[in-house]
């Protein structure tokens, strides 16, 4: 009987100043943090993807909440949650946060196995970033997609994948966050965010290629050849040539197509268009669209 | 005698030296001469010419584009037909010269006689003033990595060159030419030794060449005994085991005079040696002593399937396609053919791409030596650390490139690898550890200068 309680003395005794210890430690090396941090992040879609320029969600909530104890939350954007995770975090901070158009990834090359010839084999490791060091890669492209996927290794959302007819990588919009993971790792920047547009509706140049036309058709098929055909066409001159490649600008295209129709090689591209080719209704109705979007 | 080598690592592959005792044959002008206005570690030559310009052998093409940088001389004589761009050794296309050879005209200053000058001859020639040829000329180092001469010559003010090491290693399978080199012209090559030493305020200089090249061995060291015998200058020819890359700058230090170079940014002058290949020694003297700009140099084309592999004095921008013509055509089948020879060259993804100044070879591997065997797990033998001649741990530093751990691989002294290739060539699971490891040397040096930039403007 005697052991017992002793067991149960000494432990109990044991017991109560270890957790007259820990309570003293609490309330005297506290560190305090800010409650709306855990808010914030709580908010956020915890997805640590770094696409707002953060290490992780954590991060991101730390610099909203300094942010906008300092006054301003400019600049900080979650690509993820879009406007509305922003709009809920800027409400709970009592901040104004200017509305951001939906971005998401485009993947700037169209040269498929068919319209872009292998030349010769690479039997290195299997990178994009190392078949890149390399050389042109397997086609004579020097500035196309190489086709090993790091983009897919990149992308957090399955977002992203190698298609094997095409042997290009495609981008699942609904999917899409543009959180920029693919455009930062594609060693060849043909990956951009480009606005989502309205009904996801998008014109821009599949090609990133510099070479002069002859040598680069000679490499691809499907290639931006500079001859400016498109950037004539355009009323609203938002296409520019620069070294022998054309480019669109998001924000100054009112989706006319007239490039499309333009262009000799097919280079230019207009995803999610309606398939049928009455194209008189939806012109008028596009511009006026784009309009609202951008205002 | 006491054959020397360097201390850590290394490995010795088939040496495979078909040409060895193929004499030099010259090579015939190209229709067309194509070249990079980028054949030299540093910024890009700028063209002085333009489309349409008359130019012979010796015009100048292209100067310097800054201080690390050398201007680029024509080889031919004819017309400009356009500043373009072409593919390169690199594999991307890149600004460069193209000229229509017509006939073979010099300019007037070159001395195309074979009488052998020497030192001795011509006391106009200052340090100042061999520094200054070899600068004009556009000399470049020509074993391969093209760093420019007179750079090398001129060490920083913290670090003393103590002797001139003259790089006729040769470790590489396949290659020849620097042999060839030492044996058809051992004299030019001593003179443009002694104009290194005087340009570089030494009087001790070593010529390190591997016990497998004896006749070059003999006949230099009688050459030395002639020449230097008499004079200020010391000179002593090393004979080294052959172990692979005793040709790489830091291992051929070590070799020779037994000091080891610290880890990057240290270069071999901190230890007090100037490297240069014999190659660059006998550009050096025929830019100084005959006024001939660098703009031909000996080159090895060579393949177990080749018809007749061979050496040639190959004027620079003349394709490689058709060297390989000369050898009797590129053989059937599978090919794989390399900048270089089979440890460091660079494949190359076109054969029209030209002879530029660091081509010391055109190497054509077939069949099963043309493509890689498939990878396979790591079985954690450790060869690849045994062989480093870093001493570097390259399993490792190749998974932590792969999973992208940066700072670690700095740690790990990433920046160190010298991109020999003799991890990958004994690793038995065939792993493609340096392609890692060379994307993470990349990545790292690109994280290093870029902290560099921005810290920078705070000083």
């Amino acid at each position: 009987m005697d052991f017992i309680l002793t067991a149960v003395i000494v432990l109990g005794g044991i017991g109560l100043i270890a957790a007259i210890v820990l309570f003293v430690c609490s309330k005297k090396f506290a560190v305090y943090e800010d409650p709306r941090i855990g808010q914030v992040n709580e908010l956020l879609p915890g997805a640590n993807c770094g696409g707002c320029g953060f290490a992780g969600c954590g991060g991101m909530a730390d610099a909203l909440v300094k942010g906008a104890d300092s006054g301003s939350i400019d600049g900080l954007n979650c690509p993820v949650g879009g406007s509305e995770v922003m709009g809920q975090v800027a409400d709970l901070l009592g901040m104004a946060i200017a509305n951001s158009d939906p971005m998401v990834a485009v993947v700037r090359c169209n040269g498929s196995c068919t319209l872009r010839p292998k030349v010769n084999e690479y039997s290195g490791l299997r990178t994009c970033a190392a078949m890149n060091a390399c050389g042109a890669g397997e086609t004579a492209c020097g500035f196309g997609c190489l086709g090993c996927g790091d983009c897919v290794e990149a992308c957090e959302f399955d977002a992203i994948h190698i298609n094997p007819e095409s042997g290009l990588p495609e981008v699942d919009e609904d999917k899409c966050t543009a959180c920029g993971a693919c455009s930062k790792t594609c060693p060849r920047h043909i990956i951009e965010l480009r606005k989502k547009g309205p009904k996801n509706r998008r014109v821009f140049v599949s090609c990133v290629n510099k070479d002069k036309g002859a040598v680069a058709m000679k490499a691809c098929k499907a290639a931006c050849i500079g001859c400016g055909k498109c950037a004539k066409e355009c009323k609203f001159e938002a296409i520019t040539v620069e070294g022998n490649v054309a480019y669109i600008d998001f924000n100054k295209c009112r989706l006319c197509k007239k490039c499309v129709e333009a262009c000799p090689t097919g280079a230019i591209h207009a995803v999610n268009f309606p398939a049928s080719k009455p194209a008189a209704p939806t012109e008028p109705t596009e511009p006026t669209k784009a309009k609202e979007e951008t205002a | 005698m006491n054959i020397r080598t360097f201390r850590i690592g290394g490995i010795h592959p088939e040496e495979n030296k078909l040409t060895h005792e193929v004499a030099t044959q010259v090579a015939p002008l190209p229709k067309q001469a194509i070249f990079p206005l980028s054949q030299h570690i540093g910024a890009p030559a700028k063209p002085v010419v333009q489309k349409g310009d008359k130019v012979k052998v010796g015009t100048l093409l292209a100067e310097a584009g800054g201080f690390v940088s050398a201007p680029i001389y024509s080889s031919v004589s004819g017309t400009v037909l356009k500043i373009d761009t072409a593919v390169d050794a690199t594999g991307y296309r890149k600004p460069v010269i193209i000229i229509n050879v017509e006939g073979d005209e010099w300019e007037e200053t070159i001395d195309r006689s074979d009488k052998l000058e020497t030192v001795g001859a011509h006391p106009e020639l200052t340090p100042e003033e061999i520094v200054n040829r070899i600068k004009t000329a556009g000399v470049v180092g020509m074993g391969g990595a093209c760093f420019p001469t007179f750079i090398k010559l001129c060490p920083p003010p913290t670090a003393k060159a103590e002797c001139v090491i003259i790089n006729a290693v040769e470790c590489e399978p396949y290659i020849t030419a620097d042999y060839r080199l030492m044996m058809e012209h051992a004299d030019e090559i001593l003179v443009g030794l002694e104009l290194l030493m005087k340009g570089a305020k030494v009087t001790r200089g070593y010529i390190g060449i591997e016990t497998n090249k004896p006749a070059a061995i003999d006949l230099l060291t009688k050459k030395c005994a002639e020449v230097f015998s008499a004079s200020e200058y010391t000179v002593e020819v090393v004979p080294l085991k052959q172990r692979y890359p005793q040709g790489g700058e830091k291992q051929l230090v070590d070799a020779v005079i037994r000091r080891q170079v610290p880890a990057p940014p240290a270069i071999p002058v901190n230890v007090g040696a100037i490297v240069q290949n014999v190659g660059t020694a006998f550009a050096v003297y025929e830019a100084v002593m005959k006024h001939k700009p660098l703009f031909e140099r000996y080159t090895t084309v060579t393949g177990k399937r080749l018809e007749k592999p061979g050496n040639f004095l190959v004027r620079m921008g003349t394709p490689m396609q058709d060297l390989i013509n000369l050898c009797g055509g590129m053989p059937e089948g599978d090919n794989k053919v390399l900048a270089g020879g089979p440890m460091m060259g660079k494949a190359l993804t076109s054969i029209e791409v030209p002879i530029c100044k660091g081509t010391n070879s055109v190497t054509i591997l077939s069949d099963d030596d043309a493509v890689r065997q498939v990878p396979q797990s790591c079985i954690r033998c450790g060869k690849c650390v045994d062989v480093c001649p870093m001493g570097l741990e390259p399993y490792l530093l190749a998974k932590l490139s792969s999973f992208k751990q940066w700072e670690r691989a700095e740690k790990e002294d990433v920046v160190s690898c010298i991109e020999c290739g003799s991890c990958q060539f004994t690793c038995p699971a065939h792993r493609p550890l340096l392609d890692n490891i060379r994307q993470g040397k990349s990545t790292v040096m690109g994280i290093i200068r870029s902290r560099a930039a921005a810290a920078a403007p705070k000083k």
